[in-house]
């Protein structure tokens, strides 16, 4: 099971670009005002 | 001439005009090849007693086709299109996303040809040899750059949750492809895996399982987030619902590939793992059934009269049903009967025909006439003839599959009093066959609606002329 040596550091890696991904979003207000982003959309075109 | 801090007033609608009509070509050309493949399966006459046109070529030359040819250019057309329309601006450099079209298009073609020649690599849905392989990467990578370019110079500030959807997709086949696809050339198309017995089948189904994950789900789920409130008229039913399951959505499917190796030699732990995982994957999946169902809410009438949103909210139902089916058949008890059978091709069918295909069909029916300045497709009859004839025969596929799997399974497991077995393997074969016929039946009406919708889309072309969409004038928002 030597695959496990790539897979779970390759795993921990792509958890913590996830977790990164989040913290950001997070951070930079991206989930400020929910309810109306999911309209905004339906506005142009 | 033009003030190159103003902002270009059209979106680039070019590429996605592009990989629009090339989705519904090639997904012609795809479905073409499995009606061949279902058809040698009854009369294997049909595989000519020539090496191009055997089975065992045109099976992957089938399954490449309609994923990455039909399911990739949708996904290109509609991400291209999506990202520009929720970010307000126009795609991040033309040239590239040029390259990606034309990179894609060769890909494609050297699979047309590499395939039938008999180079593959013979791992599920990644056969095609080292050189593609490069170039894919390169056209990835640059697939990556238009797209999170184009989010980094966003004039709207939220993310709209369908990018989160396309981002992840994007990144996650970038990851899956170069570590599967890792392998030592000796020769032009010719390679080594650079994993060997057990350890390469984890990594292919780890792939395999995430291609379905990513490629297909993922990517079309950024597709039904947009898509279904623009046509339903209706926002999302919980954007919060949207955030919260696409975070468990991308996080449990990376774990559940073993389920494809069940009852094999990769260790039981690994197994369980797998099997556990995709069980948990159920209620994510499902997060997301519910959310594009539910937007419907107050608009359920419209699919009275509307034969795009039809194929919309029924892709969504082929969807909950898929991914209902898959953890129930990754538990080991139900693996057992299942694997290596038919109802493993019934699973994949109502999750690539239902789910993938319709909202490709969808989606596709909504973009085209507005990119060719069109008000409506050419011909709504003719949306709701496809309509009727993919649904059917979707039905009449998984359901003949159902029955020769289970047939199958039930049929090599029996034994006798005495312990030998009671079936031969070729009486189970014989047995398949009326099944076999209603498949490719099936299979063709599905092909048919879908030459429909090729008129469809040419029609609706040359009656229009391309149009590149305004961008709105927006006061950014802080």
């Amino acid at each position: 099971m030597d695959i496990l040596f790539l897979l779970i550091p390759l795993s921990v890696v792509l958890v913590l670009i996830i977790l990164g991904g989040l913290w950001w979003a997070v951070y930079q207000g991206q989930f400020e005002d929910i309810e109306q982003e999911g309209s905004r959309i339906l506005e142009d075109d | 001439m033009s003030d190159k801090n103003m902002q270009p007033a059209v979106y680039n609608d070019s590429v996605v005009r592009q990989f629009s009509i090339m989705a519904v070509v090639w997904g012609v050309v795809g479905m073409l090849v499995g009606v061949i493949i279902a058809a040698q399966l009854i009369w294997p006459e049909l595989n000519l007693g020539l090496p191009w046109t055997s089975y065992g070529r045109l099976r992957p030359l089938h399954t490449n086709a309609v994923i990455f040819a039909f399911g990739g250019c949708t996904l290109f057309a509609t991400s291209y299109y999506v990202v520009q329309r929720t970010c307000q601006v126009r795609l991040f450099c033309d040239k590239l996303a040029a390259f990606t079209f034309w990179g894609w298009q060769l890909v494609i073609l050297a699979a047309a040809v590499s395939l039938p020649l008999g180079y593959t690599t013979a791992k599920e849905y990644a056969e095609l040899e080292w050189p593609i392989d490069i170039l894919i990467a390169i056209v990835w990578v640059s697939y990556a750059i238009v797209f999170f370019g184009t989010i980094a110079k966003r004039k709207v500030k939220h993310i709209y949750v369908a990018n989160w959807f396309f981002a992840s997709f994007i990144i996650a086949v970038a990851i899956l492809h170069i570590v599967n696809s890792a392998e030592v050339p000796a020769g032009w198309m010719k390679s080594y895996s650079a994993y060997a017995g057990v350890q390469d089948a984890m990594v292919q189904w780890w792939y395999g399982h995430n291609a379905v994950g990513f490629f297909l789900t993922a990517g079309f789920l950024g597709i039904m987030y947009y898509f279904v409130p623009k046509q339903a008229e209706r926002p999302v039913y919980s954007y919060r619902l949207s955030i919260v399951h696409f975070w468990a959505l991308i996080f449990t499917y990376m774990w559940a590939g073993p389920h494809h190796l069940h009852y094999t030699a990769l260790p039981d732990w690994t197994q369980t793992l797998g099997m556990v995982f995709s069980l948990i994957l159920l209620a994510p999946s499902w997060g997301g059934m519910i959310n594009g169902m539910m937007t419907m809410s107050g608009a359920w009438h419209k699919l009275r009269d509307d034969p795009i949103l039809r194929f919309l909210i029924v892709s969504l139902s082929f969807y909950g049903m898929s991914t209902f089916e898959g953890p129930m058949m990754a538990i080991k008890t139900v693996n057992a009967l299942s694997h290596y059978t038919d109802w493993t091709i019934a699973h994949v069918h109502s999750g690539a025909l239902g789910w993938v295909g319709l909202i490709s069909m969808g989606s596709l029916y909504y973009m085209i006439p507005r990119l060719f300045g069109m008000k409506q497709m050419y011909s709504k009859k003719a949306i709701e003839l496809h309509f009727w004839m993919a649904t059917i025969g979707i039905v009449l596929y998984i359901a003949s599959m159902w029955i020769a799997g289970v047939m199958e399974g039930l049929m090599w497991r029996a034994i006798n009093p005495d312990g030998t077995l009671t079936y031969t393997f070729v009486e189970a074969v014989k047995a398949t066959h009326p099944f076999y016929m209603v498949r490719l039946l099936g299979g063709m009406l599905y092909l048919g609606g879908m030459v429909v919708m090729l008129w469809n889309v040419l029609k609706t072309a040359t009656s229009g002329h391309p149009t590149d969409a305004a961008i709105p004038h927006l006061v950014a928002h802080a």
